[in-house]
């Protein structure tokens, strides 16, 4: 049976004429299909979701819009385009032509980092199939849906390359990408920070804002890599990421909204707010600094032979690159704080190479501190005494040199019995997720908003907030 | 200086816990528990401490806690098993420490193989994640692995690709030699540095059981209790307890109740003198319960063992050991026959392996073992074998009829109980292959042998007389030390461990030099070597000669 790849399969990459490919793909869509089937949005399988689609990876193509169910959905398969004259940006093997083929010596490594990275795309989705049904309206139920596919795209995006590049094996790790499941005590995702459910839309703001900006980093390192194949991939999934974010500071930004509102009529108790149906801005704070705090351990130890050798080898660079001087960042320090034995901080000088987990966190942290901004100028506008803050770096780390230690969100350190005094002040305690969760109900009017968020400014693709952006039938 | 004492109540790395007849020991390294400055013993990596106190562990449960029939070794930490003996660790040290450490560690893992052997004493892996290098080694060394499959977790032996080293703890051996992993697999599983995941890992053969994380523990008990259902260790006797060993340590040597070790430095020497029991000791297992670890065939085995290990450790240095014995020979041929009367009793049997295990770490000393024998000496039975693990030996001869010259005396424990590592008794190996002058021996037991009979039966090397005696013992002793002392150890190791190989000859012997050959090239620890620069963020640059 002939089957017309590029209208099923929207790519740039030559699907039609690619066997190997092809075969690959034949036996993973399935295979694709019935996970998303089942471990998707499945109360929403029959709905028309009013969805954005990558044709291609130009101007035009990027951004495809029309009502799609979403098993029907058209994931594509893109890369950025190339630029014949790329040379590797760091490392030892710096100004080399960039690989076209996956070099033995790396193979495994890049294969390890791919299926690092796909494995965090379908566990998102497994981690949100739930929020459907509490949808605070149909313009956030777009956007959660559209985070999903998209997530689901960038777990093709990842296949794409363990097809293309790394043979049986490549194929076999596809495979395992669909059988890990999050939150599955038997094969749960790789990542820790995966297996725990998102289960109330706080924490799915939380989530697209904090979480998936590690995701930008990560892909922002990876569009630097010397295989070329896996930087253009990456790069076009920048583009998609940015929405989530998007998503993230929008929705955190709105339900501020809300609070100062209902602040204006009920006054600055939590207590009033809460009755009130909004969220408090301190239950806020500490769902921030849950969310912010475990994103910071993604990016793995401070100090680390690992990162130091996938810098060296050219196979995860730092992100903008380009901006650096240095590319080779081979007899520089880098100034590390770690807490000291007396309780105290001491800088140790440590090779460039070995901290550039710790160079990307910083670029990270700086990042999040623009959503925050913004969000205390919303609060100071509406004339509310109150500052929301990420907490210091050092806060509740579980990886790292700061790992296990006992630091407020200041950043000071203290005894292991005031801190556990303390920690009902700074993270979301049972009784924080349940009021939270007691407020997610279903709002299924067009243009109608649940009372703990404001709406939007604007719907999508300049169609109003009251368009019927999901179709339930 | 390193000293290899610890106890439970000390333990910094591992977890050790009783239920039943099991034993469970979880590995819970703490990454600032280093036993020397310089490296952070990060994912349940370990280094020469941690492995004193596995060695501890298992001295425990095979002496203090007889009831235990199946060990369960695992770790306590989360999806990480082990991830092998900690690169920076190896990466800092000097190469006789790497060899030393490489070489403690294969003892206890052999030891780990013998219990099960002789003591009835199985050993299950429970591997809960992670598994890499010197962690699958130390699996490899258990009865059975049990894995868990997470559809993430891997085994690896990933020293050749991302070390350019070997996995040199008996893991390229016990592939081939103990699982009959099929070369060609292992050739793509030792060059794979991330691994195989739980369904490859059965497939070849690298693992017994998989099993997923809800089911795993279940899984691993099972295993364990049926490994303990048919083991013969009592479920009902009282353990005896390891009390601390009775040593003064000074600059003269170490002293022990029944061992002294003097250190002569100059000459590069030490001389160990082992002395007999004051008594002729208990006879009855009652007895011989009621002095524990007072009874001399345990605690002369155990401060014998101390003292070679703190030689080996500390004293790198002083290439030659110059063995003694003093006392009465009957007390020796009494406290041998209690062994021999009651080798099925569990205290017995441990206090034999004992003796076992410290003899055949004499022989793998890289030191060269001369024995003296000596008016006053006591060289019968348990201790004829010092002077047959020796290189050489050296016995004073006094004119006929002269009833106070040293003498000999063969007993049953020359005769098959205490094997080297190459399954053979000193004897056998002495005379490489050949049963006959065994089989004459044999039937000697008992007799008492002048210096002359010795000489004539093969069992000595020298019987100088008192006139010749003193520069004979020194010049051979000036000789022995003026030699390359890495020359002598590859000689030594090649003379000593006759007739067929077996997994352990294969691992100190094939396995072992060949890692120390490598961790001795620039590929390895060079400026440019791929041991010196891991973690380093440097690639390592080959020289690609092959040798």
């Amino acid at each position: 049976m002939a089957i017309d790849y590029t209208s099923r399969i929207p790519n740039n990459v030559d699907l039609s004429d690619n066997r190997t490919l092809q075969r690959a793909l034949e036996h993973w869509q399935p295979a694709f299909l019935e996970w998303w089937k089942e471990l998707g949005p499945s109360d929403f399988n029959a709905s028309e979701v009013f969805l954005r689609t990558a044709t291609s990876v130009d101007a035009k193509g990027w951004a495809t819009y029309g009502e799609v169910k979403m098993p029907d959905y058209r994931w594509g398969i893109f890369l950025a385009d190339r630029d014949e004259a790329r040379t590797i940006g760091f490392g030892d093997e710096y100004g080399k032509p960039a690989w076209q083929q996956v070099p033995g010596e790396h193979r495994s490594t890049l294969r390890r980092l791919i299926v690092t990275q796909g494995d965090t795309e379908p566990a998102s989705v497994e981690q949100q199939r739930l929020l459907g049904l509490t949808a605070p309206s149909l313009y956030d139920l777009r956007n959660l849906f559209q985070v999903n596919v998209e997530e689901g795209r960038h777990l093709w995006a990842m296949v794409y390359l363990l097809h293309a590049y790394f043979g049986r094996d490549g194929r076999e790790e596809a495979e395992e990408l669909l059988h890990r499941h999050s939150g599955d005590a038997d094969k749960p995702r790789i990542l820790g920070t995966f297996n725990e459910p998102i289960s109330d839309w706080l924490s799915f703001f939380m989530f697209t804002y904090f979480t998936d900006r590690d995701g930008k980093y990560q892909l922002k390192s990876l569009a630097e890599s010397a295989f070329d194949p896996l930087a253009r991939t990456c790069s076009f999934m920048l583009t998609e990421e940015a929405h989530h974010m998007f998503v993230g500071e929008t929705g955190i930004a709105r339900i501020i909204r809300r609070t100062l509102e209902v602040m204006k009529e009920v006054g600055d108790d939590p207590e009033a707010v809460r009755r009130a149906g909004a969220i408090d801005l301190p239950t806020l704070q500490r769902y921030m600094n849950f969310w912010f705090t475990s994103s910071l351990d993604l990016f793995g130890a401070d100090i680390s032979s690992n990162a130091a050798s996938y810098f060296a080898n050219g196979i995860k660079g730092r992100p903008d690159e380009e901006r650096y001087e240095d590319h080779l960042a081979l007899d520089q320090t880098y100034s590390l704080e770690l807490p000291d034995a007396a309780g105290g901080v001491r800088t140790d000088e440590v090779p460039m190479r070995n901290a550039m987990n710790e160079v990307m966190r910083q670029a990270y942290v700086k990042d999040c501190e623009i959503g925050v901004v913004r969000w205390n100028r919303l609060i100071a506008r509406a004339g509310v005494d109150f500052e929301v803050k990420l907490p210091s770096p050092r806060f509740r780390r579980t990886i790292g040199s700061w790992a296990n230690q006992f630091i407020d969100p200041s950043g000071r350190p203290m005894s292991a019995e005031a801190w556990m005094a303390r920690q009902n002040d700074w993270l979301p305690t049972e009784a924080d997720r349940a009021f939270v969760h007691s407020l997610m109900h279903r709002v299924t009017e067009p243009g109608k908003m649940a009372g703990w968020i404001a709406p939007p400014d604007r719907g999508i693709n300049n169609l109003p907030v009251e368009y019927e952006y999901v179709r339930l039938n | 200086m390193i000293t290899f004492d610890t106890d439970p109540s000390r333990y910094r790395h591992w977890k050790l816990s009783f239920e039943g007849r099991i034993a469970t020991l979880a590995l819970d390294v703490a990454e600032d528990g280093g036993l020397k400055p310089g490296y952070k013993l990060k994912l349940n990596s370990y280094d020469l401490g941690v492995d004193i106190e596995l060695h501890d562990a298992l001295q425990r449960i095979r002496f203090e806690h007889p009831e235990v029939a199946t060990v369960v070794v695992t770790s306590a930490k989360e999806r990480m098993f082990c991830s092998g003996a900690n690169i920076y660790m190896l990466g800092l040290s000097s190469h006789a420490w790497k060899v030393n450490f490489c070489k403690f560690t294969n003892e206890t893992r052999n030891g780990i193989e013998e219990a099960s052997a002789h003591s009835g004493l199985k050993f299950v892996a429970a591997v809960n994640g992670a598994c890499a290098g010197g962690g699958y080694e130390l699996a490899l060394a258990c009865d059975e692995i049990v894995m868990v499959d997470d559809r993430s977790s891997t085994v690896s032996l990933p020293e050749v690709p991302l070390l350019g080293v070997l996995p040199g703890t008996g893991g390229l051996t016990r592939l081939v030699d103990k699982r009959h992993v099929r070369r060609d697999l292992a050739d793509v599983f030792c060059t794979t540095a991330e691994g195989v995941r739980a369904d490859r890992a059965k497939a070849w053969g690298l693992v017994d059981h998989v099993a997923v994380p809800a089911r795993f523990r279940e899984r691993t008990l099972q295993r364990a209790e049926a490994l303990a259902a048919a083991s013969d260790r009592p479920a009902d006797a009282t353990g005896i307890e390891l009390t601390p060993l009775d040593r003064v340590l000074d600059d003269a040597g170490y002293h022990y109740g029944h061992v002294d070790v003097a250190i002569d430095r100059a000459v590069r020497t030490a001389t160990i003198t082992v002395r007999a029991p004051a008594a002729a000791g208990p006879a009855d297992v009652a007895g011989i319960l009621a002095e524990g670890a007072r009874w001399w065939p345990l605690a002369m085995a155990r401060e014998l063992d101390d003292a070679i290990l703190l030689l080996r450790a500390n004293e790198t240095g002083i290439g030659t050991l110059v063995l003694k014995t003093e006392g009465d020979a009957a007390h020796v041929l009494a406290a041998d026959a209690a062994l021999a009367a009651h080798a099925n009793h569990w205290f017995v049997r441990e206090t034999l392996n004992m003796l076992r295990r410290t003899l055949r770490r004499l022989d793998v000393s890289s030191r060269s073992l001369f024995a003296v024998i000596e008016p006053g000496s006591c060289f019968a039975g348990t201790l004829l074998e010092l002077a047959l693990a020796s290189d050489r030996s050296f016995m004073l001869a006094l004119e006929d009829g002269a009833n106070d010259g040293p003498q000999l005396r063969l007993g049953a424990m020359n005769f098959g109980p205490l094997t080297m590592v190459n399954g053979l008794t000193r004897l056998e190996g002495r005379f490489a292959g050949d049963a006959a002058p065994v089989a004459a021996l044999a039937n000697r037991q008992g007799e008492v042998l002048d210096a002359q009979a010795a000489l004539d039966a093969g069992l000595i090397t020298f019987a100088p007389d008192d006139l010749d005696w003193e520069d004979e013992v020194r010049l051979a002793i000036e000789e022995r030390t003026s030699l390359s002392p890495d020359a002598l150890t590859g000689m030594e190791a090649s003379l000593r461990f006759g007739g067929a190989e077996t997994m352990a000859t294969k691992v100190f012997g094939r396995l072992s030099a060949w890692q120390n050959w490598i961790f001795n090239r620039p590929n390895a620890v060079g400026e440019k070597g791929a041991l010196k620069l891991f973690g380093s963020g440097t690639k390592a640059a080959f020289d690609w000669e092959r040798v």
